[in-house]
């Protein structure tokens, strides 16, 4: 198995607050990775830190053995931001046009706009577009160019429960043809639902990290594991 | 339409993915109003309006149009910069950009080449404006060579202040400061000559890069030649190149 994110020992700090303290992870190709943790845990300052716009003060981090930022790594990787992520005035096939030139070789726009129903608006501006259609065009946006590894920060946050069973048979879908994803979420049952490997965070460190039974085997659930490795004292 | 997933990454070239970030970003300043009117109408309206007002307040007109062509810089590279930059960071667009081809380096030079397009196009337009209401410059080559490289450095200058300003501050801040920039910038050397100015005030203001500009366009509509605004832009240009580095962040 391709390893396509590799992080060892991240620090950084933001004043006295350790946004990241020694946080160690890897995500491989044709897996879901799923980060969990609290707000403020560390986990959207580390896909910053992955795509470059941080720089950790310590540590080692690589995109497929290349260096977060370089030509190498921001061409193989896609992101979806956590919140809005495009300008007020641009539309959905505007935008998604304009991603795809960046790419030789996209995935067609309307095909994208067919999979996510965006179609539908696609000539509305972004800033009139519903919560969960502006998060239709960030995943879009963010498998356009067909990445080999995608960040998925937060991707079902504010969905009905028809466009969440949308996203995640697409993210499945992603994730079969070989794309390493690693995603966000505090949603417990999308963890389980989508992850092959789960990484606990809190406090800038990973807690705990397996596969779902693993980390379920001692608690219970997935919920009960995620409160035990995310006490105030641990 | 059945979508095949399996990654296949593969940028576009180099020049075709700055030439679509910069059509991009141009085409969201124009379609915006009140950047239209910033880059366009007031601009036009100062020049339509000086022609017949300028002598009256000691300004004539040969001197009024290249003031114009400097002011039309001073708002773009300055203010609509800085503006739509400050909320490109607050929407996350910058978040975003920065993990595809195009990269930190390709947006910023992006931006410069979308910026460079618009004030291209403003002063042309302008000049055949001026041309056709009675603007008579006089065609010096040398002349002409000292006012396109101070136009250069003093564009650089004014996107370094804009990318410091949009990269630190609060996008309604930097909506706020760089509105009232511009307006200061105007009387500094932008649309009034330095030698309109108090006397006392006089060499502070030929020390920015907003008078030095105003006053190279101007003595180069006359066929002068003007030596020391060179050194003044340069100074500037490095000096806001190193701000903007220092306190440039990606994220809001």
């Amino acid at each position: 198995m391709t390893i396509a994110l590799s992080a060892r020992d991240l620090r950084l700090s933001f004043g006295a607050r350790k946004a990241l303290d020694g946080l160690s992870l890897e995500a491989e190709s044709g897996r879901v990775t799923a980060l969990l943790g609290p707000n403020g845990a560390g986990k959207t300052t580390f896909i910053r830190c992955a795509t470059a716009l941080l720089t950790p003060e310590s540590g080692e981090l690589s995109v497929f053995g290349h260096a977060p930022g370089s030509n190498e790594a921001r061409n193989l990787v896609g992101l979806m931001p956590q919140a809005t992520g495009a300008w007020a005035a641009v539309t959905p096939s505007r935008l998604l046009g304009y991603l795809s030139r960046l790419y030789a070789d996209p995935q067609p726009v309307d095909g994208m706009m067919a999979l996510l129903d965006i179609d539908e608006f696609a000539g509305t501006p972004y800033r009139r577009l519903s919560g969960g259609q502006q998060q239709a065009v960030n995943l879009a946006g963010a498998l356009i160019g067909r990445p080999a590894l995608v960040f998925l920060d937060e991707p079902t946050a504010g969905l009905d429960p028809r466009a969440r069973k949308t996203t995640w048979d697409l993210i499945r879908r992603v994730r079969d043809a070989g794309v390493a994803v690693l995603l966000t979420t505090h949603n417990m049952q999308e963890a389980e639902e989508l992850s092959d490997h789960v990484a606990i965070v809190h406090k800038g460190r990973v807690r705990a990290h397996g596969r779902v039974g693993d980390l379920t085997r001692d608690t219970g659930s997935l919920e009960e594991a995620f409160l035990f490795h995310t006490e105030e004292t641990s | 339409m059945s979508l095949d997933f399996t990654p296949r990454p593969v940028p576009a070239a180099r020049g075709r993915q700055l030439r679509a970030h910069a059509a991009m970003e141009a085409g969201l300043i124009l379609r915006n109003g009140e950047q239209l009117i910033l880059a366009l109408l007031f601009p036009m309206a100062v020049l339509i309006g000086g022609r017949y007002l300028a002598d009256r307040v000691g300004l004539g007109f040969q001197e009024l149009a290249p003031s114009v062509f400097a002011m039309v810089m001073w708002s773009s590279g300055l203010t609509t910069l800085a503006i739509s930059t400050g909320f490109e960071r607050r929407y996350n667009v910058l978040e975003r950009l920065a993990a595809t081809p195009l990269g930190k380096e390709g947006i910023l030079a992006g931006k410069g080449l979308s910026i460079a397009l618009i004030t291209l196009g403003q002063v042309v337009l302008l000049a055949a404006t001026a041309l056709l209401l009675g603007w008579r410059p006089v065609l010096d080559p040398l002349a002409g060579l000292v006012a396109l490289v101070v136009a250069v450095l003093a564009m650089g200058a004014f996107t370094g202040l804009g990318l410091a300003m949009a990269g630190s501050l609060r996008p309604e801040t930097t909506l706020a400061l760089a509105n009232v920039a511009y307006l200061a910038g105007l009387p500094l050397g932008v649309l009034l000559p330095v030698s309109a100015l108090p006397a006392w005030s006089q060499l502070p203001v030929s020390l920015l890069p907003t008078a030095a500009l105003g006053e190279t366009f101007r003595a180069a509509s006359r066929g002068d030649v003007l030596l020391v605004p060179i050194l003044v832009t340069a100074a500037w240009c490095v000096l806001a190149a190193w701000l903007a580095r220092k306190v440039f962040r990606w994220t809001s």
